[in-house]
């Protein structure tokens, strides 16, 4: 890790929104439902990132946001990725038609639309929590890595060392526990970073369209409120930007962990494309003008 | 002395840049004369495969070619180092003066596309005729190589193994090259296959006149199909002789163990005993001579100092202690 | 062709699967929506009305869990997808009959176009790798991660105002009634150009990260090597054997991804006042009109299952592998 530079600032980012999810509400300088009397003020000393309509103060709203948005992220991420791992190693590992019906419905769930079906799912719920929420992401957003999983655990399970593993008679779960399982901890930890993403952005989007945790704040809800109350109308960039600003960098810092692990499972892809001044180059190969040593 | 065509000088060719670097050719010296075939031999790693595509510069990523030169004696007389001509100029000489069959024929023909557009690919990139023409010259080329000519159109998937070698030589002969470089051109075959290859590729030697870089670790190949042998260990070529000569008397106790490990084709029989150990690690190369720790033959001297490769007799160079060079 | 019929049948086993998903969840709403509904539209409703409702939402408490499942596919099938809450008594298939068009024009188009751009482009850079093309990644990674409705807003913030080309909302100008004269078609790709350039570029930017790295994996290859040690020009070798290989996961990601991009778009429209089916969507979220919402999603599921069964048929087209003789 330490020689992975993308990887690096992405932990750090990502510590960083960890670190603000926890103590956030603490930071807060205001209570970010109450209203004041400083009506859509652009951003100020006391207001860093201005007010809303009804005198709340954006800055806290965006800083106890956070807690929320981690919470999903890592609550759906840890469960889709259960699933994913409980899915498709067996669909992998299972031959026959066990192997191939897991296989069939990652599939289906794959193709399915996600968003709607999420849509679907919690509009039709009595209440909503940030629980819930993140429950029915997770619940649904498994089926991408648990494809990955699998075609990974079925190239596995021909190489030398599980067939003799097999033929020594040990049972399929200390296989699967010590002989697959250490070997798809990157393609896990990827399809980890991946979901926590797609869990964010789903959650920002359902409390955008007016799904979310009742009487709670996320980045999402923010830029509800932002919109029903026609903040662009009325030029109040200072109501969306912070929030948009937040999700891309945390979307940022998932993608550049994730970066950091694909380089680390296709050796092909790290960048050594150009050092100390010379373009490696497929077919041509670079010719140094002078003898180095 | 028969007339030279490709002559590697100092070649030196590392992976990697700076202190990580690892050099896998180290000073390599090879003249390849006009109508021969040259062996290149050694174990895998000693950078045989490597000294190729560094001479030609399709080394991939992180291969550098860190010094030396690559000369080639062009038709005309004059003559161009393929490491210092401009990327155009070297586009237009490679597979026209010099082509190549590469290891594992199962990934060089492009997937996706018919053998045809792959045969018909070279002929446009470098000569000016018609598209007919050039499907009669694919179909021809086929022939050449043993390959009913309705086969064409078919897909790199719909041949079998044997067949998709016998393409790679076929496009590699395309615009009648003077040099071949052979990168262990049947070894994912069966034997039978490899022999039939082998044989029709002898022909076709005879018949076209180019010359042949062979490079494979099964050195009783190259005794059977070989004019002269430079046997490679750790990156450097430690021996090289004329193959009935090297057969007979190989002088470096490395290639002497080599020849142990393949059964003798022709003559009397041997008992085959191979070599002790694995070739050394090239971040951590040993003092003195690369060979001495696994040699059976090694004296005080060749932990200490590196021999160099010259000639011990007449026509025969080798890089060995037991073998005093006559320096020139 | 064998293969074509394993995907279509795959398709019609994901059709089922939604279909039932639609039928269970709204069992888990407690409550008696329909009479709320009932309420709402002050005995406007036919009893023929209610009946399909009830069906719809599973309250038929005399019938058996199976008989009303029964019923509900038969509903299906003749196209009844009940009655809209929102725009009662538009039946639902209607509601979604008008804005079905506006959503494949604007969303269909678009992704496609990203698809292509980003595949282009991203074949470039990652031919490219080690020259100024790199620095492009970092920029892409960001516009790649920020959700496309914000890109809508921020781009209606800088983009539309009093005075400016681009109209901040709707699909054409009000008062022009939909039909094929130039003035109408003018208007809507006037309306239609903002929202569309902001799924594509936010679109695009993921279709540039995938194939870049699909090219540096691919340019490793040995045919690459070999398209070069035969001399091809540059471009011969970059399009017909690197990039045409890349293409091949690109489009089978194309496909995959498909589900993922579709929600993304959708909620462009919402921003753009669109009147598409993620409008609707907004419309029937904030209104708890449940047919309307299941309704859509069964669309927007099928109109997927379409174009996932269209990038098949092209990745058949494209991989010589995937076709048998015979």
């Amino acid at each position: 890790m330490r020689s992975n530079p993308k990887a690096l600032t992405g932990l750090v980012a990502l510590g960083f929104f960890v670190l603000l999810a926890v103590v956030g509400p603490w930071l807060a300088p205001f209570d970010p439902s109450m209203r004041s009397n400083d009506l859509l003020q652009p951003p100020s000393p006391s207001h860093w990132f201005g007010t809303t309509h009804l005198g709340q103060d954006i800055f806290s709203q965006v800083l106890v946001g956070t807690r929320s948005v981690v919470f999903v992220g890592a609550v759906a991420g840890l469960v889709a990725t259960v699933l994913s791992v409980l899915v498709g190693v067996s669909a992998g590992y299972l031959s026959g038609s066990a192997g191939e019906g897991l296989s069939a419905l990652s599939n289906v769930f794959l193709v399915i639309p996600a968003l709607p079906l999420i849509v679907i799912i919690t509009s039709s719920l009595p209440e909503t929590s940030n629980l819930t929420i993140a429950l029915v992401i997770g619940l649904t957003a498994w089926a991408w890595n648990a494809r990955v999983l699998r075609a990974q655990t079925l190239s596995l399970r021909r190489r030398d060392y599980v067939e003799a593993a097999r033929a020594n008679g040990e049972s399929t779960w200390r296989i699967i526990l010590f002989e697959i399982m250490p070997n798809l901890t990157a393609v896990i930890a990827s399809g980890f970073v991946g979901t926590v993403l797609f869990a964010v952005i789903s959650e920002i989007t359902l409390a955008f369209i007016g799904v979310s945790d009742a009487g709670g704040w996320n980045w999402g809800t923010v830029l509800y409120w932002a919109q029903s109350q026609q903040a662009l109308t009325q030029g109040a960039w200072w109501w969306f930007v912070p929030a948009g600003l937040a999700i891309a960098l945390l979307g940022t810092a998932l993608s550049l962990v994730n970066f950091g692990i694909d380089e680390y499972v296709n050796p092909r892809l790290r960048t050594r494309s150009s050092t100390r001044g010379v373009r490696m180059r497929v077919g041509f190969t670079p010719v140094l003008a002078k003898e180095s040593s | 002395m028969k007339e030279r065509i490709l002559e590697v000088r100092g070649l030196n060719v590392d992976y990697g840049m700076g202190p990580e670097s690892v050099r896998a050719v180290r000073d390599v010296d090879l003249t390849l004369h006009r109508g021969e075939v040259l062996g290149l031999a050694g174990e895998s790693g000693s950078g045989k495969s490597t000294l190729a595509y560094g001479m030609t510069r399709l080394l991939p990523p992180p291969g550098i070619v860190a010094g030396g030169e690559v000369i080639y004696h062009l038709d005309d007389g004059t003559t161009v180092d393929l490491l210092r001509i401009r990327d155009a100029d070297l586009r237009r000489l490679r597979w026209s003066e010099i082509a190549i069959v590469f290891q594992g024929a199962i990934n060089s023909l492009n997937p996706v596309q018919r053998i045809s557009t792959q045969l018909v690919d070279v002929l446009k990139a470098h000569s000016a005729s018609t598209p007919r023409a050039r499907l009669d010259r694919a179909r021809e080329l086929l022939t050449l190589v043993g390959i009913a000519s309705d086969r064409l159109n078919s897909y790199p998937h719909q041949l079998s193994g044997g067949m998709r070698q016998r393409v790679m030589i076929a496009m590699a002969l395309a615009l009648e090259p003077r040099v071949v470089i052979m990168d262990e051109p049947t070894t994912a075959l069966d034997v039978v296959v490899q022999r039939q290859i082998l044989r029709t590729l002898v022909d076709l030697r005879e018949r076209l006149g180019f010359s042949v870089v062979f490079i494979t670790h099964d050195l009783s190949l190259l005794v059977e199909f070989s004019d002269r042998i430079a046997i490679m260990y750790a990156g450097q070529v430690v021996e090289e002789a004329a193959s009935a000569d090297l057969y007979r008397t190989p002088l470096h106790p490395y290639s002497d163990g080599l020849l142990q490990s393949f059964p003798a084709l022709k003559g009397p029989k041997r008992e085959l005993s191979g070599i002790a150990g694995s070739p050394p690690d090239l971040r951590m190369m040993p003092s003195g001579c690369p060979f001495h720790p696994r040699c059976a033959r090694a004296m005080d001297v060749c932990g200490q100092q590196t021999p160099v490769l010259g000639q011990s007799r007449a026509g025969r160079s080798v890089a060995c202690w037991l073998h005093p060079v006559s320096v020139g | 062709m064998s293969y074509l019929l394993k995907r279509l049948g795959f398709y019609l086993l994901t059709v089922w699967a939604a279909v039932t998903i639609n039928f269970f969840v709204p069992r888990m709403i407690p409550g008696d929506p329909v009479q709320a509904l009932i309420t709402k539209q002050r005995g406007q409703m036919t009893s023929e009305a209610v009946r399909s409702l009830y069906v719809l939402f599973g309250l038929d408490k005399d019938e058996s869990l199976a008989s009303q499942y029964f019923s509900y596919l038969g509903q299906l099938l003749r196209g009844d997808l009940g009655m809209s809450f929102t725009f009662f008594p538009s039946p639902v298939a209607d509601v979604i009959g008008d804005g079905l068009p506006w959503t494949v024009g604007l969303v269909g188009i678009t992704t496609v176009i990203g698809f292509f751009l980003g595949t282009a482009a991203g074949a470039l850079v990652g031919w490219r790798r080690g020259t100024w093309a790199d620095s492009l990644i970092p920029v892409t990674t960001f516009v790649s991660s920020i959700p496309y409705f914000w890109l809508g807003l921020v781009a209606i913030a800088l983009l539309t105002g009093p005075g400016s080309f681009f109209p901040a909302s709707g699909a054409y100008e009000i008062g022009l009634v939909p039909n094929w004269d130039w003035q109408f078609i003018g208007s809507t790709v006037q309306h239609g150009l903002l929202p569309g350039l902001t799924i594509l570029v936010s679109s695009v930017s993921g279709w540039i990260l995938s194939m870049r790295n699909m090219m540096v994996t691919v340019s490793s290859d040995d045919y690459v090597t070999v398209a070069h040690a035969k001399g091809l020009p540059e471009r011969r070798v970059m399009l017909a054997y690197a990039a045409r290989n890349a293409l091949l996961p690109n489009v089978s990601g194309f496909a995959l991804a498909l589900g993922f991009i579709v929600g993304g778009t959708l909620l462009v429209e919402i921003v753009f006042s669109y009147p598409g089916l993620g409008l609707q969507l907004f419309q029937a979220v904030g209104a708890k009109d449940y047919p309307l919402l299941q309704g859509i999603f069964l669309i927007i599921t099928l109109s997927v299952l379409l174009a996932n069964l269209l990038a098949d048929v092209a990745y058949l087209a494209l991989d010589p592998r995937t076709r048998r003789e015979g």
